[in-house]
């Protein structure tokens, strides 16, 4: 496959998973909002800016930090390129340049996917229709990744679609249990506790693993359960551990004599998952953790980039 | 006025009878259900062309008409034999130019007429391309005048496209009309495809048995990127941008996920001055730097070749019967329409005093655009059309209005008489071959002669039947 096109599908199913995480991200930040408290309110408002990286960005165009103004800046601003429009636009113009290249279903999919957003106006800003947005963001994805999954030939551009769609969930769970985890959990002696349960809730619901956790655990919330359900648990889709398998199960189907460097280190960074235990984590810092392995992930994408996909 | 269907007496010719039936017993709703179905279907699999000039670079449908055009075996016999021969003589042609150049030699055709000309490639004098072939893929328009006698009205040697609408064409036919495919034998197309794999495969460099064939593209934003994935798609090749491709000691590779392959042979889509920004236009993003060295050393073969185009302008169609004379010692088969050209002045005189009468055009013009028809034209567009000659002759020939072959066509008003033409696909490998039919386009407005898709014309299926 040339790697100009391996690009644009990795590319298109990273754009259309992080369309599905923010979408995620903020329907449960319109849940917990609703809910806390003027002191926590604020935090969890700038909790997905955090996640995402955009704060600068976010108060170039805003002054002050409401619920609709995050709404409009993460979901409908055009000129915010993480912002779901943005994604749903990258996803469905990288699918245009290869259209040729995967199924006419996926193709139909993501330009539907897009025709249908660009008809989204800012009405939806007020809470039930936002909702109602958010659950059509995740549909659509998981109607892309169905249809992929269903129609597209095991190849090359089956492994790059996994790929693209598997580094972005991992890099999206990381992202919201470190930052969420600094705004639940600020006192290092409170592991362990149970604390804000409707909190709690919300971070496993914003990654569908509230009923898993029920089924695991059968216990009331403990943080350092959502985190070993969330980092080490291969069983939960969005785990950083299943994450992992599928990036890993892709990058060796991957042909070629290339330079091993990114199949070494998913292999490593796969490991360490399988073995890892989450009590130690925790002795050297959930927080530290996560970074590196966020910037783990970071490398492990530019080596694919560099192996497989030319140069950007 | 010849129309394919009917003869003077308002008979149906015998070829068309069936067909005649058919039509006369369809309900008339059921023709323009059919063809929003056929609308429908055209825009799922996305057969739409860019149109140049158009901001939005939306994409539309070239109009698809449901009535096929109809050519008896016996007929296109005549004028396959026709095709092969003049073909063949372009491609002698193009080989004695860039070589010995004895057809100017003996002051058949004017020898600053071809050395001068702006698609001339210098860079290809003496240069061997495989099997002396340049023009691997012509596109020959072909009308027919009131007479029903079929002419030549241009050779497109370059990269002529529309070949996906003739097979799209047939495939939308059959899916709408299978029940008129029993009363008719009609001559498969499908393999075009196929053809065109042993014919690009045919021109591998040093003879190799198993090259590596792809289509190069300027992108999606061309208006035949359809065109050009399709193609691809069918033959099972790479669909390459000029950023897939670079240069290594002397031959050309593309960068794919499991490492640099080796690219023989490159079917292009992009016109001579934009292939390699090292030899032609500096400015060009569409090419490969050093592409030129390679194919010289004979790394890789390109299809068409380099330097075809100075056979296929307006001026140069003129000689193209001598050709035939001079390389192959046969009379031309198919005629040629008789052609004024404007850079001699006895023949610019007779042109100017004829003006509303004759059709004119710009020798390097292509679909459509820079040119007048004479009968039809107004007397400001006549007035500017006069100024522009007079101010530069030699880009200009005339010709006479010829009353293109009419077909019955599915229009707003019903089934009414529109203007046609044939575009026949060549394919010249280890010898020249053509599938049975090509791409008939017809002109949609009343009257219209134009049949140029940017210009708003259609397209039917071309059959050709035992």
């Amino acid at each position: 496959m040339l790697s100009r096109v391996g690009d644009r599908i990795y590319w298109m199913s990273r754009f259309m998973e992080r369309a599905e995480n923010m979408a995620r991200i903020l329907g449960v930040t319109s849940n917990v909002v609703l809910c806390s408290t003027p002191e926590t309110q604020q935090q969890n408002l700038l909790a997905p800016l955090t996640i995402t990286g955009t704060t600068g960005a976010f108060f170039e165009r805003h002054e002050v930090i409401s619920l609709p103004s995050l709404i409009d800046f993460m979901g409908l601003d055009a000129d915010n390129p993480s912002s779901i429009y943005g994604c749903l636009k990258q996803a469905r113009d990288n699918a245009h340049a290869v259209r040729w290249q995967i199924t006419s279903e996926m193709w139909e999919t993501l330009n539907t996917t897009w025709i249908d957003m660009r008809a989204f106006g800012r009405e939806l800003l007020s809470s039930p229709d936002a909702t109602r947005f958010f659950d059509w963001v995740k549909e659509r994805s998981h109607l892309f990744r169905g249809v992929t999954y269903g129609t597209i030939m095991r190849g090359e551009a089956f492994n790059f679609s996994r790929l693209g769609t598997f580094i972005e969930r991992a890099d999206a769970t990381a992202r919201i249990l470190d930052v969420k985890y600094h705004i639940l959990l600020p006192r290092v002696e409170d592991v362990g506790g149970a604390l804000d349960y409707y909190q709690w809730a919300a971070l496993l619901k914003s990654v569908s693993s509230f009923e898993t956790y029920r089924i695991i655990y059968r216990d009331q919330i403990r943080p350092i359960n959502v985190a070993e359900l969330l980092i080490l648990d291969r069983r939960m889709p969005r785990s950083l551990a299943a994450c992992l398998e599928q990036i890993d199960q892709a990058l060796s189907r991957v042909e070629g004599q290339n330079d091993h460097s990114a199949k070494r280190l998913s292999a490593e960074l796969q490991a360490r998952l399988v073995h890892g235990d989450i009590e130690e984590i925790f002795r050297d810092g959930l927080h530290e953790y996560l970074t590196d392995f966020l910037q783990d992930m970071g490398e492990l994408g530019q080596r694919i980039q560099r192996a497989y996909l030319g140069a950007l | 006025m010849y129309d394919e269907m009917y003869d003077a007496e308002g008979q149906a010719r015998r070829h068309y009878e069936a067909l005649g039936q058919w039509l006369a017993s369809l309900p008339p709703a059921l023709l323009e259900e059919k063809r929003r179905e056929a609308d429908l279907l055209f825009h799922r699999v996305g057969i739409t062309f860019a149109l140049y000039g158009d901001e939005e670079g939306t994409e539309r449908l070239i109009p698809f008409d449901t009535i096929p055009r109809i050519i008896p075996d016996a007929e296109w016999q005549f004028l396959c034999r026709g095709l092969v021969q003049r073909v063949t003589a372009l491609n002698r042609f193009l080989h004695d130019i860039y070589h010995s150049q004895e057809i100017l030699r003996a002051g058949v055709i004017p020898a600053e007429h071809v050395l001068t000309h702006e698609a001339y490639q210098v860079a290809m004098i003496g240069v061997d391309v495989p099997n002396q072939v340049y023009c691997h893929i012509a596109g020959i328009d072909i009308v027919r005048d009131g007479r029903g006698e079929y002419y030549v009205l241009e050779d497109n040697l370059r990269t002529p496209s529309g070949v996906s609408y003739m097979l799209e064409n047939r495939r939308m036919m059959m899916r709408l009309f299978p029940e008129l495919f029993e009363h008719y034998n009609v001559h498969p197309v499908e393999h075009y495809p196929q053809l065109l794999l042993e014919t690009l495969r045919a021109c591998s460099p040093h003879g190799m048995r198993d090259p590596v064939v792809v289509v190069l593209t300027p992108g999606q934003y061309n208006s035949a990127y359809f065109e050009h994935a399709f193609l691809a798609q069918q033959m099972g090749v790479e669909l390459v941008e000029a950023v897939d491709l670079f240069t290594k000691d002397g031959h050309i590779y593309m960068h794919t996920t499991s490492g640099d392959q080796r690219v023989d042979v490159i079917y292009r889509r992009i016109d001579d001055a934009f292939l390699d920004p090292l030899a032609f236009r500096e400015d060009s993003t569409l090419g490969v730097p050093g592409l030129l060295a390679c194919y010289r050393a004979g790394n890789v073969a390109i299809a068409n070749a380099i330097g075809t185009g100075v056979a296929d302008d307006k001026s140069m169609y003129a000689f193209v019967p001598e050709m035939i004379r001079f390389y192959l010692g046969e009379e031309p088969l198919l005629r040629n329409v008789p052609t004024w050209q404007l850079r001699k002045p006895e023949d610019l005189r007779y042109a100017l005093d004829h003006l509303p009468e004759l059709v004119f055009k710009e020798v390097q013009g292509s679909g459509g655009y820079g040119m007048m028809i004479g009968p039809i034209a107004t007397p400001a567009e006549r007035d500017d059309f006069r100024r522009r000659i007079e101010s530069n002759p030699a880009n200009y020939i005339a010709q006479p209005t010829l009353s293109l072959s009419t077909c019955p066509t599915f229009v707003e008003q019903g089934i009414a008489p529109r203007h046609l033409d044939l575009r026949p696909f060549v394919l010249s490998g280890r010898e020249v071959r053509l599938v049975p039919g090509g791409l008939t386009r017809v002109a949609l407005k009343e009257g219209s002669l134009v049949v140029n898709s940017s210009q708003g014309g259609g397209t039917k299926d071309t059959w050709v039947v035992a």
